[in-house]
């Protein structure tokens, strides 16, 4: 074919299931997920028309107008009218909308069908319809529209044949000039809407709305923040109480497979270099999957049922006090996965300053990678007791950890926003989509990403940086009767850095270990490992468990702090890149590095004081 | 709606809970560009019927959620305080200018 192939775009309305079409179109895994403004880039994938054709499919962040109220709305509008770089304009459009809140969509699908490109509607979500109560004739519909209109559920990929039929006939058949013209407003859209959707409606009937009834729990002013809190604490008991077994497991298993390498490989380099450097140090990390796999089962189940907006919702107030909206709820709270996506989903923030905020503290909110560094700290040095019915001390630190990163990032929101971003109150303006039974095969599919993230993290910049580290442990060799780590270049190193971390109460090993982990966090815990099993005298000692030699080397007041360390400090090279881009300079990221190693410090300091005036 | 009595001119921030008004005016001059819009595209304009679903907890009694059409949105008081509304029986919280330009 000589004509180069064909783009085609998804768009629609936030939460109208334009990610998931595109999912069971192309075979791709973007996020999906149960609340407005999931997907704040384009994306583009293959897909096949009915006849083969392949053509480009472009995902679209969802927006309500092509008169952009944020940067994410304003990706859409440049994509679809032909102004965005590097990406071609699209020769057709799949205008999504949501069956069950048809009169909404259909305004911004008026104003679609008006730019007089080939159309198919995919009226989706037809099973939430029938929940709901609503049946719907597609066909009068697409008369009323005058484009054809296709009843899908992506979810279950049911219609996807049909649309693609439409679509194919919709490129290639001779164009009609729109029923819409292009020059109405909002209001004149809204009145047609309302009229378009009443000649599609075939029935009615009033269902008890299941909604209705959750959300006078749920966004109850008392009970509603209880369950909140409650749920936040349950899901750090479990991350403790729910992993033990499958944790201790892989340890087991870490620690045979380095015994059995020592027994047959021979003595030398390459045997010190697999279990000092790899099963020792990425095995320490390793061990943190099951925890990892708990926290995000719980994030899944929230975003996919749709409690994520009614979280923000119920935090709202607390925002608001600092100076945020809401909708820095949602970057925020992603950012416990990772402050990567946190800070990108920041694009659905409409305020610059509100965003800019937003983007300066994500990093504050404890993402996975710290998890195996407070994880193994609090194992080696918090007695695994209760301290009331079902109420681990582990997990009850756990929370505290979690809880002061908030109350951090709350604070230093308060003070970012009265200086040097400043700027009127922003407002917190957000649909709270319905709430849906979480579907299992999303919630593996989800979780096996997340496990796989984690692991690939582990194989590729956490062995880096560990193996880099075991080299400049293991050269020069030391004399006998010295320390072998005392004599390397990594000691070198660190007895440098050391004399700066020294007044905060950290050791030569945890300078030695802060170097590496700028990488990213949860190499802290990897060159910790590497540098004990460097240290150890015989192969039974290199096989030992961290948290073993932690608890026999370390105060604890020397732990504490390098707990609260962590809470600050932006030990992540990606996070740091991300926030240049985004914010299109290194004057914040620059700022941001500043502020949070000041913070870690200081905080680490008196934390370390405190304890030692304690008597700890 | 007139009928003989004077107009009465509530926010929708003053309502009672799970009252159902109908818009009659929104200050949008009071509101930041953005924040209009994104109110309008959900459907926030004269004539709309909302009820107010839900309110926040502590002072203000901030945020709140309204149900318009087939949605429920969340507002801040700022914005409801922009929303001039009058008092309407309970009919389901349709979306009233469409009805009235169809009729
Ligand atoms: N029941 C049902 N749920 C659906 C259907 N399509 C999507 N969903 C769900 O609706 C939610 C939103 O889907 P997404 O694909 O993320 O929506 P989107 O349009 O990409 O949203 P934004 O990226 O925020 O604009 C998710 O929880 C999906 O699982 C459907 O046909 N039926
Ligand atoms: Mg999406």
């Amino acid at each position: 074919m000589s004509r180069p192939i064909r783009t085609v775009a998804l768009v629609g309305n936030p939460n109208a299931g334009k990610s998931a079409l595109f999912n069971a179109l192309t075979g791709a895994r973007q996020k999906i997920a149960n609340y407005p403004g999931v997907t704040v880039e384009r994306k583009a994938g293959r897909m096949a028309l009915s006849n083969g054709e392949p053509v480009e499919l472009v995902d679209l962040p969802g927006s309500y107008s092509l008169d952009p109220s944020s940067p994410d709305e304003a990706v859409t509008r440049d994509v679809i009218l032909g102004d965005q770089e590097g990406q071609r304009r699209p020769d057709a459009l799949v205008i999504v909308v949501d069956a069950a809140n048809l009169e909404q969509h259909l305004v911004f699908a008026q104003e679609l069908i008006a730019l007089d490109l080939p159309v198919v509607v995919a009226l989706n979500m037809v099973d939430l319809a029938k929940r709901d109560g609503l049946v719907l004739d597609a066909k009068a519909l697409g008369e009323a529209l005058g484009v054809p209109v296709v009843e899908t559920v992506a979810v279950r990929r049911r219609g996807l044949d049909a649309l693609t039929d439409a679509l194919q006939r919709a490129v290639n058949e001779k164009h009609q000039a729109p029923f819409f013209a292009a020059d109405l407003d909002m209001t004149e859209r809204r009145v047609s809407a309302h009229a378009i959707a009443q000649r599609a409606l075939v029935s009615e009937t009033r269902t008890r709305r299941m909604h209705r009834g959750l959300d006078k729990v749920l966004l109850h002013p008392w009970i509603g923040p209880v369950i909140l809190f409650a749920l936040l604490f349950v899901v750090f008991q479990a991350v403790f109480a729910w992993a033990t077994p499958f944790a201790d497991g892989l340890e087991a298993g870490v620690g045979f497979v380095s015994e059995r390498v020592a027994a047959i490989l021979p003595d030398g380099l390459i045997r010190d270099a697999i279990t000092e450097g790899v099963l020792a140090g990425v095995g320490s990390v390793v061990v943190f999957l099951p925890q990892i796999v708990i926290l995000f089962f719980f994030i899944l189940l929230m975003e996919a049922t749709g409690y994520m907006a009614r979280a923000a919702f119920l935090m709202d107030r607390m925002m608001a006090g600092v100076g945020l909206s809401g909708r820095s709820f949602i970057p925020l709270l992603s950012s416990f996965a990772c402050a990567i996506p946190g800070i990108m989903a920041t694009r659905s923030i409409s305020d610059p300053k509100d965003r800019l905020t937003t983007i300066l503290i994500a990093p504050l909110m404890t993402c996975s990678a710290r998890l195996p560094v407070y994880a193994v700290i609090i194992a080696a040095f918090i007695p695994a007791r209760s301290v009331g019915p079902g109420i681990g001390l582990q997990g009850l630190v756990l929370f505290a950890l979690y809880v002061a990163g908030i109350v951090g990032a709350m604070v230093v929101a308060l003070i970012l926003r009265r200086s040097v971003a400043k700027g009127a109150a922003s407002g917190f303006i957000m649909e709270l989509p319905r709430y849906q039974w979480p579907r299992l095969s999303d919630i593996a599919l989800g979780l096996w990403q997340r496990a796989w993230i984690f692991l690939r993290r582990a194989g590729t910049i956490i062995f880096a940086a560990t193996v880099v580290l075991w080299l400049l442990l293991s050269f020069p060799q030391a004399e006998p009767g010295e320390s072998q780590v005392d004599a390397s270049i990594a000691g070198h190193i660190a007895d440098g850095l050391y004399v700066v971390v020294e007044p905060i109460g950290f050791n030569r090993d945890i300078a030695l270990a802060l170097i590496p982990a700028m990488a990213a966090r949860e190499v802290a815990v990897s060159s910790l490992a590497t540098t004990y099993a460097v240290d150890s005298g015989d192969e039974e000692e290199t096989a030992m468990a961290l948290t073993d030699r932690l608890s026999s080397r370390w105060s604890l007041p020397t732990a504490l702090a390098f707990l609260a360390w962590f809470v600050f400090a932006p030990q992540c090279l990606s996070t740091i890149a991300v926030a240049k881009r985004e914010t299109n300079g290194w004057k914040w990221p620059v700022f941001m590095l500043a502020y949070l190693f000041a913070l870690a410090y200081i905080f680490a300091g008196i934390t370390y004081w405190l304890a030692v005036a304690a008597g700890l | 709606m007139t009928n003989g009595f004077e107009t009465r001119n509530e926010t929708l921030a003053e309502r009672p809970l799970g009252s159902v008004s109908r818009i009659v005016a929104v200050d949008w001059d009071t509101l930041a560009p953005e924040e209009a819009r994104r109110l309008r595209a959900l459907g926030i304009d004269d004539g709309a019927t909302v009820k107010l679903a839900h309110r926040g907890i502590f002072a203000g009694r901030d945020p709140l959620a309204v149900e318009i059409g087939r949605m429920t949105i969340a507002v801040r008081r700022v914005h409801a305080e922009a929303i001039r509304v009058e008092a309407v029986a309970d009919a389901g919280a349709k979306l009233a200018i469409g009805a009235d330009a169809a009729a």
